[in-house]
């Protein structure tokens, strides 16, 4: 017995840890020295973070909540705040000490307490929060009412009936006019979000509120800029002056520095657009340019949105960045998909005046090493030569070098391209094309869409090829192997080429290709296509068949993607969301918001206030018992002498010996709590670990019995824990 | 907004997670590795940065190994997402001076807590450093800070008398007075400002010296140490002004028919103000006036555009090619302008192929490092007066295994030159005056105006081809 008092003293001297990690938590948490308590909720905190599940420590933590030291408040808050989500039955037993708190003379602490509450996803808490949040609505101080108008997003989210029924809507309207520019902000933020929460406009904005907000927004900060102007955007001015208002108002927020502002300004200006005559309108959009530009000026990430939605503006007022090119040049350091995107831009940009300083920019960019880069820029070669008369024979020229100096590398994409050049101008180039083409052999090619091209290439050009028949044959041949695509395209050139440049092996040809086609083909458009070829090869009429199989493609005149009207109109109105990055419509991909299942704690949403206190009761203790128990299974010995140490040494103040007494303490009632962090501070943690103690080393048993828990009499105690309890 | 802010590291583990919604399972986020490497092998390693599967959107960017992670639910604007994702950024960075995965582990609490100020329920609210210092209660834990504690060095630059100790009764005033960037209440010993115009140029010259493109970021950059609430006016040359005018209302050069604008005229593009300049002010009335920002702040940043603009340094940068086993390469720089003016901290990074052997250098001026992790050579001057001229060449023996494509590829890369210039920019942008005027304390202040012209990060050279 000696030498364990010796061993236990040694312990104590040198503070090594007993009982695991939550046991020193939980002694650091009720010490009597006010920097250590703050270290150990430090260390809660980073714990929590990587990952440990600490709820256990609740009371504990919660024990630290009443305080003068606003950091260590804020600490205690922010564990609360971390539970509030994943174990929301937890927090809500520190209810109490939220509504005490919004009462609290400091406004910090009044907004801590609001905001923690509206993070408490239960459907009960919404009747706890009506008063506080009615009161800190009404604060006299603008830090506080900011963080509560947010709050009536969080109940509106939590309970949409109560909060409408309870007039907070009401509230939130009157907040639109408060005297703080970040109240207007939230308020007209929260109302959005609202009004996106309901598919309906919460939010009507009539000309009163429209000049509050027009002048608030020089005011208030660059996020509450951004809430103000996509407020804004739902605004339907019916008259041009007050197009004329808003236009000149907001305007200035184009030479913001938030790129955010920046773009939500350009939105809201583009929404005016169409209500000005045109001259006006062209004024405002001649603004843009250098703004549009200036959104290049950031970090590759926020560039790469900003190009995307610069593509649909683009489409929709093709001559805004005229001027601009250059700004959109690559960087040699910007990441991939930002220079394919640049390029993407560029040969949207180019017209009449910049495209020969554009081509010979693609031409340096086709000479890098990152084949997608290259292909990109060859395809760009491609696009504005289409586009552009001027300098279609520059392009050639270049195109030519390319296949002269880089060969195999770049003669796919530029097996594609020339295809475009030929439905563009089908004839002035043929010289020149012709002799990348003419030497080609098909192994060159793999991807199928060079391949199509190839054949595509070779039946409208059939006199210009020599050996074609050779090339044919082994077409025919390979035939099995093509992609559907391909099979159809050969399909196509071996009947065309029978039909324009027969030869005696020709009608070879074509009787084992449509044999092939039509009998080891599974792909039906093949099957019905080479099915079709054939009835009208059989018939007599041959103008008839050439009429159809020689028809000429019309004339291409661009080979730049564009959007359906309808969908530009869409992304137009949706720019810098999510899909103006994807070129869908948000309704396509974007489940709307009926059936909500991800609803962390739906289960708990309609039990009533106490059975959940119970539960998260029943919670923490066994939570405590796992973690100490797994922890320290080989620790039985030195239980059972704690547990000894706390008899002989007890004195006043440890009284409880029962934690669930204990945590009924600590959250029955306001009043209480002070006085139980003081007495029972110290010996909580101990005396829950002593009653498990000897329980276990009595049964040495290691998992957790409930017993303990439901009934608190000391009925499982050895008897000399009886006589600890019968002192008091 | 976004509905969850999650911090990784490098490899797309999860460091530090803030839920601020609720509405979408914390667990989502463990998809976001697999759904990184599936991306970034369609797309040679670079990936986009907007992840869409399942509903949920991930927006992220990436900064020195870390993953800034916005996680949303619905069609959310996530251009404001990754505006904010980048400020808040910033603002860590502000606070630890790097960010990595050791300063986020350090400083767990003190990042919710900035988390909690910077968004709530998804709306941003401050993402300004200066404003956001007056709200966290913790010390940030950096390697600097530990040791000046060590050292006890008292070296604080910062001149205030009486650093106004927070009461941490109320809070700051910053945000519930009409000014948000300012708080009340400062007092200054010595009320100083200093203003630095810094032009950075950025251009591409190719191997034929011809200038391909040219672009110079202009900043004026405000360090100011004033008492109470000062109303500042600063003014600038007519011209300049007049240009980023037309250049606000979108009026280019071609449709103004007014005399006063000549040929050889810069264009002033995209003026960009601090929040605290008055935009309609300017606009109306040509005046720049504001309250400024206690400390530092880029007051006015600008993109100049000229066509007119001479390079700075001309240089001729050829290769020999030796069978594939030795490589020669010459590089010449003359310093394009007046003998009166000199350049300082000339730096010339030449790329080299990797793995080379045994270099040998022959220059007169400078100092030449090989810097093999970089594959490049340093050509170093501590000044370069305006007019002189020097050769450098380098003789680099090649391991016999280098292919021809490699070689060709690394010559892709072109040549780098930084440099930084005082006492003139090339936008001709000139500082009239800075008036300091408090209404109510009165003193008199001393405004410092520096001229800076530097290199921007790409001020390059390409090789020729072939």
């Amino acid at each position: 017995m000696t030498s364990k008092i010796i061993e236990r003293k040694f312990r104590k001297f040198f503070n090594i840890p007993k009982k695991g990690e939550n046991y020193e938590f939980r002694s650091g948490l009720v010490s009597q020295y006010a920097d250590e308590r703050k270290d150990t909720i430090q260390r809660v905190i980073a714990a929590m973070t990587t990952g440990k599940d600490v709820s256990a420590l609740f009371p504990d933590v919660l024990k630290n909540i009443a305080t003068h030291d606003l950091e260590q408040k804020k600490l205690v808050y922010l564990y609360l705040m971390n539970y509030a989500k994943t174990h929301p039955e937890l927090v809500i037993l520190a209810t109490n000490t939220f509504i005490r708190d919004t009462e609290d003379p400091n406004p910090l602490i009044r907004s801590l307490a609001i905001r923690t509450m509206g993070c408490i996803r239960v459907d009960k808490m919404v009747d706890y929060m009506a008063i506080p949040l009615k009161r800190t609505l009404k604060d006299d101080n603008p830090y506080v009412r900011k963080t509560a108008v947010i709050c009536v997003a969080k109940l509106f989210e939590l309970n949409p009936t109560v909060c409408m029924e309870q007039g907070f809507l009401e509230y939130l309207l009157e907040l639109v006019e408060d005297s703080n520019q970040m109240v207007v902000a939230n308020s007209v933020a929260a109302l959005l979000e609202i009004s996106k929460k309901t598919q309906k406009n919460v939010f009507k904005i009539d000309d009163q509120i429209l000049n509050k907000l027009l002048s608030t927004l020089n005011e208030c900060s660059e996020w509450g800029r951004v809430s103000i102007l996509s407020s804004l955007l739902e605004y339907d001015a019916n008259n041009l002056s007050d197009v004329h208002n808003i236009i000149e108002k907001i305007s200035p927020q184009l030479q913001h520095e938030n790129p955010a502002v920046v773009l939500s300004t350009i939105k809201v200006l583009i929404k005016q657009l169409n209500k000005l005559p045109s001259n006006e309108s062209n004024n405002v959009l001649n603004r843009l340019s250098s703004p549009l530009c200036s959104l290049l000026n950031t970090s590759p990430e926020i560039q790469f949105v900003a190009l995307k939605n610069i593509r649909i503006l683009l489409e929709k007022y093709p001559t805004i960045l005229d001027k601009e090119l250059r700004a959109f040049f690559i960087k040699y350091n910007d990441p991939l998909y930002l220079k394919l995107e640049k390029i993407e831009l560029m040969t949207r940009i180019a017209n009449e005046e910049n495209c020969m300083l554009l081509l010979s920019e693609l031409r340096e960019y086709s000479m890098e090493f990152d084949i997608d880069l290259v292909n990109r820029a060859i395809q760009g070669i491609g696009q504005i030569a289409v586009k552009i008369q001027k300098c279609s024979k520059k392009a050639v020229e270049i195109l030519y070098e390319l296949f002269i100096n880089k060969g195999e590398f770049v003669v796919e994409e530029i097996v594609v391209v020339i295809q475009n050049i030929l439905r563009r101008y089908p004839t002035e180039y043929i010289s020149n094309v012709i002799t990348v083409i003419a030497d080609l052999r098909f192994d060159d090619l793999n991807r199928s869409e060079s391949l199509t091209s190839y054949m595509w290439i070779l039946s409208e050009y059939p006199r210009e090829i020599p050996h074609l028949e050779d090339k044919l044959n082994v077409i025919v041949e390979n035939f099995d192997e093509f992609e559907s695509t391909v099979q159809s395209a050969a399909l196509s050139l071996v009947v065309k080429i029978s039909l324009s440049r027969p030869t005696p092996n020709t009608p070879h040809l074509l009787q084992t290709i449509l044999n092939k086609a039509t009998q080891d083909v599974e792909n039906v458009d093949v099957r019905d296509k080479a099915y079709l070829y054939w009835r009208l090869l059989s018939t007599d009429d041959k103008k008839l068949q050439e009429e159809i199989i020689l028809a000429k493609l019309p004339i291409l005149n661009s080979a730049i993607e564009t959007f359906t009207p309808g969908l530009l109109e869409e992304l137009v109105n949706d720019l810098g969301n999510l899909s103006s990055v994807f070129y869908k419509p948000a309704s396509s991909f974007i489940k709307l918001d009926g059936s909500d299942s991800f609803f962390t704690s739906s289960e708990l949403q309609n039990k009533k206030l106490e059975e959940l206190q119970q539960i998260a009761k029943n919670e923490i203790v066994s939570n405590a018992v796992k973690a100490d128990n797994l922890l320290d299974l080989d620790d039985d010995d030195n239980n059972e002498d704690d547990e000894n140490n706390n008899a002989g040494g007890l004195l006043g103040g440890d009284n409880s010996g029962d934690i669930l007494n204990e945590l009924n303490d600590l959250f029955s009632g306001l009043n209480t709590t002070s006085g139980t962090t003081n007495n029972s501070s110290s010996a909580a943690s101990n005396n829950l670990l002593s009653i498990l103690g000897g329980f276990d080393s009595a049964t040495a048993s290691p998992s957790p019995k409930p017993a303990p828990f439901q009934n608190s009499d000391s009925s499982n105690k050895k008897p000399g824990n009886d006589d600890i309890l019968n002192l008091f | 907004m976004a509905s969850i802010v999650a911090f990784l590291d490098s490899k797309a583990r999860l460091l530090l997670l803030r839920d601020y919604k609720g509405d979408i399972p914390v667990s989502v986020i463990d998809e976001f590795p697999l759904l990184l490497l599936k991306q970034e092998q369609g797309l040679n390693n670079s990936s986009e940065p907007i992840i869409y599967s399942n509903g949920i959107s991930y927006t992220f960017i990436q900064n020195d190994g870390i993953y800034t992670v916005g996680i949303s639910k619905c069609d959310v604007n996530v251009f404001t997402i990754l505006v904010f994702l980048s400020k808040l950024n910033d603002a860590l960075i502000k606070h630890f001076k790097k960010l990595n995965e050791f300063s986020i582990k350090d400083n767990y609490s003190i990042i919710y807590e900035l988390l909690d100020e910077m968004m709530d329920f998804g709306i941003p609210q401050i993402t300004d450093d200066l404003v956001l210092k007056d709200y966290i209660t913790q010390q940030s834990i950096t390697f600097e800070k530990l040791i000046s504690n060590v050292s006890n060095s008292a070296t604080s630059t910062h001149r205030k008398i009486k650093q106004s100790k927070q009461d941490r009764r109320a809070p700051p005033t910053t945000i519930t007075n009409q000014i948000s960037w300012r708080k009340e209440g400062l007092k200054y010993k010595k009320n100083e400002a200093y203003l630095d115009v810094i032009e950075s140029i950025d251009m591409l010259i190719n191997s034929r010296g011809q200038m391909l493109t040219s672009e110079i970021y202009g900043k004026i950059k405000l360090k100011s140490y004033l008492s109470g609430m000062p109303e500042l006016q600063l003014g600038l040359n007519e011209k300049f002004i007049n240009s980023g005018l037309n250049s606000i209302k979108g009026l280019t050069s071609d449709n103004i028919n007014n005399e006063s604008i000549t040929k050889s005229s810069i264009e002033v593009e995209d003026v960009k103000f601090h929040q605290c300049v008055q935009l309609e002010k300017f606009e109306n009335d040509k005046i720049i006036t504001f309250i400024p920002p206690d400390g530092e702040c880029d007051l006015i940043t600008y993109r100049v555009h000229s066509d007119i603009l001479k390079p700075l340094f001309l240089i001729e940068y050829k290769f020999k090619n030796h069978s594939n086993t030795r490589l020669e390469i010459m590089v010449k720089v003359r310093a394009n302008f007046k003998n009166k003016i000199s350049a300082n901290k000339v730096e010339i990074r030449i790329p080299v192929p990797e793995e080379i052997d045994s270099p040998k250098f022959h220059y007169q001026k400078g100092k030449l490092k090989y810097l093999p992790d970089e594959n490049t050579l340093r050509w170093k001057f501590h000044k370069i007066e305006g007019g002189k001229e020097y050769v450098m060449i380098a003789e680099l023996m090649l391991l016999s295994l280098v292919s021809e494509s490699e070689l060709k590829q690394f010559r892709k890369i072109p040549l780098n030159i930084k440099f930084e210039m005082q006492g003139f920019v090339t936008s001709g942008l000139q500082v009239r005056y800075l008036k300091i005027h408090e209404p109510h304390l009165n003193y008199n202040s001393y405004p410092y105006v520096r001229y800076i012209t530097r290199s921007g990060d790409n001020y390059e050279i390409r090789s020729s081809n072939v």
